[in-house]
């Protein structure tokens, strides 16, 4: 595709990357942030810009790009500033690897669930940086906790999605979807074997870690408003911390693309309603209808994160890593076990 | 930890209740500048003067914890009350102002004010772009008379505590 002999390849890649992060990041927070927090606290939510509120989101957006971009007196700032783009730089590796279909996808690795893993890990370094750069006693303490929790949770995560991998016998996030649709439970095979049945233990572990690694509610000692004002992103204003924003919810809702990979079936849909309509499992079709499936699946699993975020009060920190440490790695060390075992007896 | 986190669960469905009561019955909330609350009779929301009730007597302004209102008056002569009596000396009121930029609506200068000259309003819609246009003067004070609800009867038995009947 060329325009006045420019590759225009590239530069549509970018836009749809772009996209890919801010539409779903966009769309859960007003759906769930903005609208189902309020409904769950009786009251509506935004209502004036827009039907509904609908515009709220450009109008908050618009409203961190006009305040001042303030760097505290003694902050580093070079370090300072590139935090927040450190964080956002994992969000959006992260989302150059989700599947929408089975030629709609932006890199297909053979590791590809490793690779996901490895960089929503690199968000910490952000966050240490912010912690450390910012001269701040509060964001000192903000990163360092949110050290401590991403490390601690990033364990349980990836035992759990071992899990998935043993069971799909691959690490590649397409070869884990075809898997999942070609896969039969006990010889039935109508819904294929999507994993959040097969594996319901881990996704339960892995659903606990990813609110963690979002460091939402139950789990955001890092943010902690009532003891450490905003943690890592006290000192930081307009642009900078709409990027953490972005960061933080954009990968939110991109945790919910590789939850709905690993355990939903991803861009699949279940293998009797391929058979009712008459398309094959890989057909061309499911590049259109592939990232529908995949935003629907993504809401669901998004909802749940946010509904345990408005549900339940903030854990105590020595709970919280007791919480990984001593149950979660040790219940998901048994689901390895057993998943093994399994895979060896059938 | 019991295998089932039944608290945990209980917790989860009290939200998801609460959600779709609101999707389906509406908020609790009122959309503020659309639609209104009525605030009961007795809300305190502003502070009117009746001015003639007024006698300059200064106890509501040293009442007052906020120092939010300033009195200034003179002393003028009447007539007499009866014929051939000496002419009274009464306290004429020249300036009351509340600064609601200070008050913290307390109501002791309501409740102390001998006279029956201050009373509260349940309006409440008085905000300024300024900060120096919530003072009130004695004319715009007097305007919010037109507001203060006719007077409740007392519950029965209340009537032994209230000291004064506003109204």
């Amino acid at each position: 595709m060329t325009l006045f002999g420019l590759d225009l390849v590239i530069p549509l890649k970018l836009l749809i990357g772009i996209a890919v992060v801010l539409l779903p990041a966009g769309t859960t927070v007003y759906l769930y942030l903005f609208k189902a927090v309020s409904f769950m606290q009786s009251r509506l939510g935004p209502m004036e810009a827009g039907p509904y509120g609908s515009m709220q989101l450009l109008a908050e957006v618009g409203k961190s790009l006009q305040k001042e971009d303030i760097f505290p007196a003694k902050a580093d700032r070079t370090v300072f500033a590139m935090a927040p783009y450190v964080v956002l730089m994992s969000t959006f590796l992260l989302a150059a690897l989700v599947p929408f279909g089975p030629d709609a996808y932006f890199v297909d690795l053979d590791t590809g669930i490793f690779f996901a893993l490895a960089v929503s890990s690199v968000s910490v370094v952000g966050i240490l940086m912010a912690g450390w750069s910012s001269a701040s006693k509060y964001s000192l303490l903000g990163g360092l906790r949110a050290a401590g929790q991403l490390v601690a949770y990033e364990l349980p995560l990836v035992l759990a999605v071992v899990g998935v991998v043993i069971q799909a016998g691959t690490l590649n996030l397409q070869g884990i979807i075809a898997a999942q649709t070609g896969g039969e439970i006990f010889g039935w095979g109508a819904i294929g074997n999507p994993f959040i049945l097969t594996q319901f233990v881990g996704f339960l572990i892995f659903m606990i870690a990813v609110q963690a690694e979002l460091t939402q509610v139950p789990f955001d000692m890092p943010i902690a408003e009532s003891e450490l004002v905003s943690g890592y992103m006290t000192e930081y204003s307009g642009m900078r911390f709409l990027m953490f924003f972005i960061g933080e919810f954009a990968t939110a809702a991109i945790f919910g693309f590789l939850g709905s990979v690993l355990f939903l079936g991803g861009w699949q849909i279940p293998p009797f309603v391929t058979d009712l309509l008459g398309i094959e499992a890989d057909s061309n079709w499911f590049n259109v209808i592939g990232p529908l499936v995949m935003v629907v699946k993504m809401l669901v699993l998004t909802f749940v994160i946010y509904w345990v975020r408005f549900t339940y009060p903030r854990f105590r920190e020595d709970q919280l890593q007791t919480f990984a440490w001593k149950f979660l790695i040790p219940l998901s060390l048994v689901n390895i076990a057993f998943t093994g075992l399994l895979k060896v007896v059938f | 930890m019991a295998l089932v986190p039944k608290g945990l669960i209980k917790g989860l469905g009290v939200t998801f209740k609460e959600l779709t009561k609101t999707v389906v019955n509406g908020a609790e909330t009122v959309q503020y500048p659309h639609e209104k609350e009525a605030p009961p009779t007795r809300a305190r929301g502003v502070i009117a003067l009746h001015e003639e009730n007024c006698t300059a007597c200064m106890l509501c302004v040293r009442e007052c914890p906020d120092w939010c209102i300033y009195i200034e008056g003179h002393k003028e002569l009447a007539p007499p009350r009866r014929a051939g009596g000496k002419p009274r000396s009464v306290n004429k009121l020249d300036r009351f102002d509340i600064d609601y930029g200070l008050c913290m609506y307390c109501g002791i200068c309501v409740e102390v004010c001998p006279f029956e000259a201050i009373f509260w309003s349940p309006e409440y819609e008085y905000s300024e772009p300024r900060i120096a246009d919530l003072l009130h003067d004695k004319t715009r004070l007097g305007q919010w008379m037109e507001t203060v609800p006719e007077f409740e009867p007392y519950e029965a038995g209340a009537e032994v505590k209230a000291k004064k009947v506003p109204r």
